[in-house]
């Protein structure tokens, strides 16, 4: 049975902008952080996920069909049709709110690459394996930072704590699943996104231990980014500006 | 050139009647292209001056992420976006080598950086300049860089090791970064009439500014003479901006865009162009903090470093726990 274009499309969109959003996101630290190693640790964080968001969409784009360029899917739909979760496109806070997210993500960002360079789809699991190495230094960076600063000062503990009861409640939408994802796992391009969910807990529990910060309590979950049903406020402000240009001389090359 | 208007911290140049024993030894060295290392007896005025030169280059490259991260979030494709992302991560990576070359010299990076943020030690005038449309970030790739490696390619053979070999790093990336600068004046230069309006207008904005990069003219610069004899500075201010116009002045024509100066010509004799100098007198204002963006630039500088407080002190009270907690077991 040949593959269901429609929903490998969906997917894609949701691998790349996972990562079109939240590089935008990191990228706007530059040149405001704590200490010159962070400014180039974040710059370079923002330029690996927008280098894997250029093959994400890349491919995207070629199964959609229609022409159109991985650029176009960036700087040319609205935010209905962006395909991110919740997650990476909240403000960046402070800096430990920004390392917080960047955690919180690179843990299933790493934990998925790794699953994908199995794929049925041989272009998936090529882009996996690119970014996979990307992942698994991203997360290793993020842990120490987490951990650094939660273990650190009473006020740095404070913040981590601050960020992390903040943002957990967004964690969840990374492990629903629905019929684009039922359609993956069937044709084994993709793993069931719950199935991610114990080694994800081990992880982050583990950093989270040695941090000494603790889960927020109860299971609440916001969703929505990911199916596309409803963004929060903060996606079209960020849309503002980043597709500006291209919005306001459309057609011209760049 | 990033360093600009460096006060040599010296009397002027001594004969060789003048020197002690040890000086001119010094001075042999450095006339015989031996490079001085961070252990080797050097007079305090050399340590002092090379301080101010290689602390106002590094603060140069971090203030000079301001003005173009100020485009990455308007990045118009994600290929631009990624380049500029490193040039900018390359940019503060080049900070970093010369912080650590400057703490060579018995400076840490932290005195060095308060010394900037209260006004002790000045970054390069041009970061002072606002970055408008999109063409502006091709301008800084075309004339700043282009005008910082015609400074820095000489300074590759300066005579203080470390910040030689800070140099030659640096001078790799930053051909890069000219190239992908003049790379976006060409699309924007052949682009739509709207594009090409943001190019002119960018060219306006820069030139001159570009031309002060290089400081004073020499009539004026009171204190090169002692720092060629160190070979810390390699070139007089007008040698290299003559050499920067005259590279410069075809590749604006080969863009199709105008030179903002009427007095721009060709002159056969000197094997050269005859051009405006810049206004010095905006010049000396923008060095005094009266430039159009010193505000923004420094209380972002100031905000980033206040802001950040508790992040380095998280980090540090954490590296000491784990310290104390390595002792303990071991």
């Amino acid at each position: 049975m040949a593959v269901d274009q429609g929903k490998l499309l969906e997917f894609l969109l949701r691998m790349g902008d996972n990562t079109l959003v939240l590089g935008h996101r990191v990228s706007e630290w530059c040149g405001h952080a704590p200490v010159l190693e962070e400014d180039i640790a974040l710059a370079n964080t923002a330029l690996d996920l927008i280098g894997q968001t250029q093959f994400w969409l890349g491919y995207a784009a070629e199964v959609q069909g229609e022409g159109r360029t991985a650029d176009d899917l960036a700087f040319l739909r609205d935010a209905w049709d962006f395909r991110n979760v919740l997650l990476v496109e909240l403000p960046n806070g402070d800096f430990g709110q920004t390392l917080m997210r960047q955690f919180l993500f690179d843990a299933w960002s790493s934990i998925i690459l790794d699953r994908l360079t199995a794929s049925s789809d041989p272009r998936v699991a090529e882009i996996a394996g690119k970014a996979a190495k990307e992942a698994a230094y991203h997360v290793e960076r993020s842990s120490d930072t987490v951990i650094g600063l939660g273990d650190g000062t009473e006020e740095s503990h404070k913040r981590m704590q601050a960020a992390l009861d903040y943002l957990y409640p967004y964690v969840g939408e990374l492990f629903e699943s629905d019929a684009v994802d039922a359609a993956m796992t069937e044709e084994g391009i993709a793993p069931d996104p719950a199935s991610l969910r114990a080694d994800y807990n081990a992880l982050v529990g583990k950093v989270l231990a040695e941090a000494t910060l603790r889960l927020p309590e109860g299971a609440y979950s916001h969703n929505g980014g990911r199916t596309g049903r409803m963004h929060t406020e903060h996606l079209g402000h960020m849309l503002t500006q980043m597709q500006w240009l291209q919005r306001a001389y459309p057609g011209a090359a760049w | 050139m990033y360093a600009q208007m460096i006060k040599t911290a010296s009397d002027g140049v001594k004969s060789r009647d003048e020197m002690s024993p040890e000086e001119s030894a010094f001075q042999d060295k450095i006339d015989n292209d031996i490079k001085i290392e961070p252990r080797d007896w050097m007079p305090e005025d050399y340590r002092r001056t090379l301080i101010r030169q290689i602390g106002q280059h590094a603060h140069s490259e971090i203030v000079g992420q301001l003005p173009e991260g100020n485009w990455i979030t308007r990045a118009p494709t994600l290929e631009r976006k990624a380049i500029l992302l490193a040039k900018v991560q390359d940019e503060a990576g080049h900070g970093l080598y010369l912080y650590c070359a400057a703490e060579t010299l018995g400076v840490s990076r932290d005195e060095l950086t308060e010394m900037l943020l209260d006004g002790r030690m000045k970054y390069s005038s041009i970061f002072n300049y606002p970055t408008l449309n999109w063409a502006d970030i091709g301008a800084v790739g075309w004339l700043v860089d282009g005008a910082a490696i015609m400074n820095q390619v000489p300074l590759q053979r300066t005579s203080y090791g470390p910040y030689s070999r800070a140099m030659i790093r640096i001078c790799k990336e930053e051909s890069f970064h000219q190239r992908q600068g003049y790379d976006i004046m060409m699309k924007m230069a052949k682009g739509t009439p709207e594009q090409k309006k943001m190019a002119q207008d960018a060219l306006n904005r820069f030139w001159y500014p570009s031309l002060m990069m290089f400081g004073p003219s020499d009539k004026d610069s009171v204190h090169s003479a002692q720092s060629m004899a160190w070979k810390i500075k390699i070139n007089t201010n007008d040698e290299l901006r003559q050499k920067f116009v005259d590279q410069t002045v075809p590749q604006a024509e080969y863009l199709g865009l105008t030179v903002p100066d009427e007095n721009l010509k060709w002159n056969d004799e000197k094997g050269g162009y005859d051009f405006s100098e810049p206004d010095w007198s905006e010049f000396f204002a923008v060095i005094k903090g009266n430039g159009p963006c010193n505000r923004e630039r420094m209380n972002a500088r100031v905000k980033a470093w206040e802001d950040g407080a508790w992040v380095r002190e998280g980090l540090l009270a954490h590296a000491e726990k784990k310290a104390a907690r390595k002792v303990a077991a071991e």
